[in-house]
């Protein structure tokens, strides 16, 4: 049973981490990042199998790669909470000579960062060679993936969709992020989705909803339904309905905050609707 | 003079294909993936010796890239397989990013390359594929001359740790390297000495030029040939001793003279040595229907467009 507490507190002090980054530096992505702290808590430190050392090949462990790099705040938060880095070195964000570059990358060898990704469409093609390496390595582990939902307007996921399906790359969960907002506004008025879980389903996928993506029990609940659904010949596709900017309230539900950084005053707004729990950095 | 021998025309395309399935038995991480190609790339040997090994992944260029640079995650060493065209225009971004920036033990391997694909035209021949590939940081360029350094080239790289382009072509054209040589990368093979004139070329114009060489020879002018397999890292210091010695050189390439071999050696001799250099290579033009052998004299890339050059050079020292 997860101590939910414990992953609440966390929540927070990712929300807090994820503001103080991008007001830092004037810069960076707050509301996919926003949107997605549950989820990413809760695969770290709730649902993933993961090795204590940090290895590129990932051997006998489950792996994630983030497609949608744009949401790196969020991803460096949890990764250095989680222990892959020290917490400290989020004040690097963005700056000259860090390692936590605007987009993730293993250009610098940041522990916890298997293939650099911003450049939007790549992260499930590199999932399926993860997945299909664990396979020939005889590895049962999982491989996770995030996408957002502007990014399937990229045609290259539409190919990697079509292969998982068509070869049974069935230890793979891809989960997209369905805000419904990208950087020109709601997708439907950029360019329509229309239904992505019939067209995951038309591919051949396996496709589940978690309908409460900001709530960390219906995450967990629904990323294990995800899990038990692997190892049956089609790969997983979980559809998340978040909402952009969560957990600070004039950041919600509108695409405005998706790369832009608060002023002084609105941190210390979005601050206050989050207070300290873990510490900041 | 040294004679070299055409053991017997081959395409450098079987070249890459035997050594695959040589590569196939000798090392289990290596993996070969295709993109509706394997015939035309002669991957079959390798695809019937190791099925688990060898990935179909169908007409999507992106996504082969992609699950190639996410297979060296977990140690796997892959080879992408498809026209030249395909294999780097078509999808360059991705290399970009999720091979070469982030750094992935990734084999690009890439035949029907320049304009000797012939009869298919402009939209399958590619001549501005090694200038694509040099730009990127990290990625070592390979672009072979006949079968036996194809197959040596194919071996070596699979030990090399890193993103390397591996370039080929289509047409049976003269095997006369060595079958037991040691494929260095990075390191020019001099096959003609002489104080008159070098020549640097690369791919299907090594041959030329050493026809080349000869019929200069019978005229009196000496020529150092160099076979530059490895257009980056390029070996200056083989290039700097020879045309300190000769004075002047012609690059030759079945490229553009935009971002080609011609370029990097012009770098290499702006900086340490200036010297007169003439170039065989494309001129700033897509390709067109054609057999080979008519478009290597259109496009002006053969033996005697090389004793032209040469000529000229001579005359600018």
């Amino acid at each position: 049973m997860a101590d939910y507490k414990a992953l609440e507190d966390l929540v927070v002090q990712v929300r807090r981490d994820i503001l103080r980054q991008v007001h830092k530096v004037n810069s960076g992505h707050p509301g996919g990042s926003l949107g997605c702290t549950e989820f990413f808590v809760a695969l770290y430190n709730e649902l993933m199998e993961r090795n204590e050392k940090f290895t590129m090949d990932g051997i006998g462990e489950d792996l994630f790669f983030l497609s949608n790099g744009h949401i790196s705040p969020v991803f460096y938060s949890v990764l250095a909470r989680a222990g892959y880095f020290p917490v400290e070195e989020l004040n690097t964000f963005r700056l000259l000579n860090s390692r936590l570059q605007g987009h993730p990358t293993t250009h610098e060898g940041l522990p916890g960062v298997r293939i650099a990704s911003g450049s939007l469409g790549q992260g499930i093609s590199v999932s399926i060679g993860a997945a299909l390496a664990k396979k020939l390595n005889k590895d049962k582990h999982i491989v996770y993936t995030l996408c957002g939902d502007g990014e399937l307007q990229e045609g290259q996921n539409w190919e990697a969709i079509m292969y998982a399906a068509g070869n049974n790359v069935d230890n793979l969960i891809v989960t997209v992020d369905l805000n419904g907002q990208q950087i020109d506004g709601a997708t439907k008025n950029v360019l329509p989705l229309g239904n992505v879980k019939a067209k995951f389903e038309a591919f051949g996928w396996n496709v589940m909803d978690i309908e409460k993506g900001n709530d960390l029990k219906a995450i967990i609940a629904g990323m294990k339904k995800a899990k038990e659904k692997t190892g049956n010949g089609k790969p997983v596709c979980v559809l998340l309905h978040t909402v952009m900017g969560n957990g600070v309230d004039f950041m919600m539900h509108t695409h405005d905050w998706h790369g832009k950084a608060p002023n002084d005053q609105q941190l210390e707004t979005a601050l206050s609707q989050n207070p300290v729990t873990l510490g900041d950095y | 003079m040294k004679k070299y021998t055409d053991t017997g025309k081959k395409d450098t395309r079987s070249g890459f294909g035997d050594g695959l399935t040589e590569l196939g038995k000798k090392n289990k991480d290596v993996v070969a993936l295709c993109a509706d190609l394997t015939g035309s790339l002669k991957m079959d040997e390798f695809k019937e010796n190791h099925p688990e090994r060898f990935f179909q992944i169908g007409i999507a260029e992106a996504n082969m890239i992609g699950i190639a640079a996410g297979m060296t995650i977990g140690g796997k060493i892959p080879f992408t397989g498809t026209f030249a065209n395909f294999s780097t225009g078509r999808v360059y971004d991705q290399i970009r990013q999720s091979v070469a920036y982030s750094g992935k033990n990734v084999k690009i391997c890439a035949s029907h390359a320049g304009i000797t694909l012939g009869e298919d035209g402009a939209t399958h021949q590619i001549l501005e594929d090694i200038g694509l590939m040099k730009m990127l940081p990290g990625m070592t360029v390979i672009n072979t001359c006949d079968y036996n350094q194809t197959k040596a080239a194919t071996i070596a790289i699979a030990d090399y740790e890193g993103p390397v382009y591996l370039r080929f072509g289509r047409p049976k054209v003269a095997n006369f390297t060595p079958a037991d040589q040691n494929f260095q990368i990075g390191k020019a093979v001099q096959l003609q000495e002489g104080t008159d004139v070098t020549i640097i070329a690369t791919g299907h114009l090594v041959w030329e030029a050493l026809q080349a060489a000869e019929t200069l020879n019978e005229n009196g002018i000496t020529s150092d040939v160099i076979n530059i397999h490895t257009i980056k890292p390029l070996d200056d210091e083989a290039i700097l001793k020879s045309v300190k010695k000769t004075g002047c050189v012609v690059t030759a390439e079945e490229h553009n003279f935009l971002g080609g071999l011609g370029e990097s050696v012009a770098r290499v001799l702006s900086t340490h040595h200036p010297a007169p250099q003439e170039f065989i290579a494309t001129q700033d033009t897509f390709g067109e229907s054609g057999t080979p052998e008519q478009l290597m004299d259109k496009y002006g890339l053969n033996a005697s467009a090389i004793v032209n050059a040469v000529k000229k050079v001579i005359a600018r020292k």
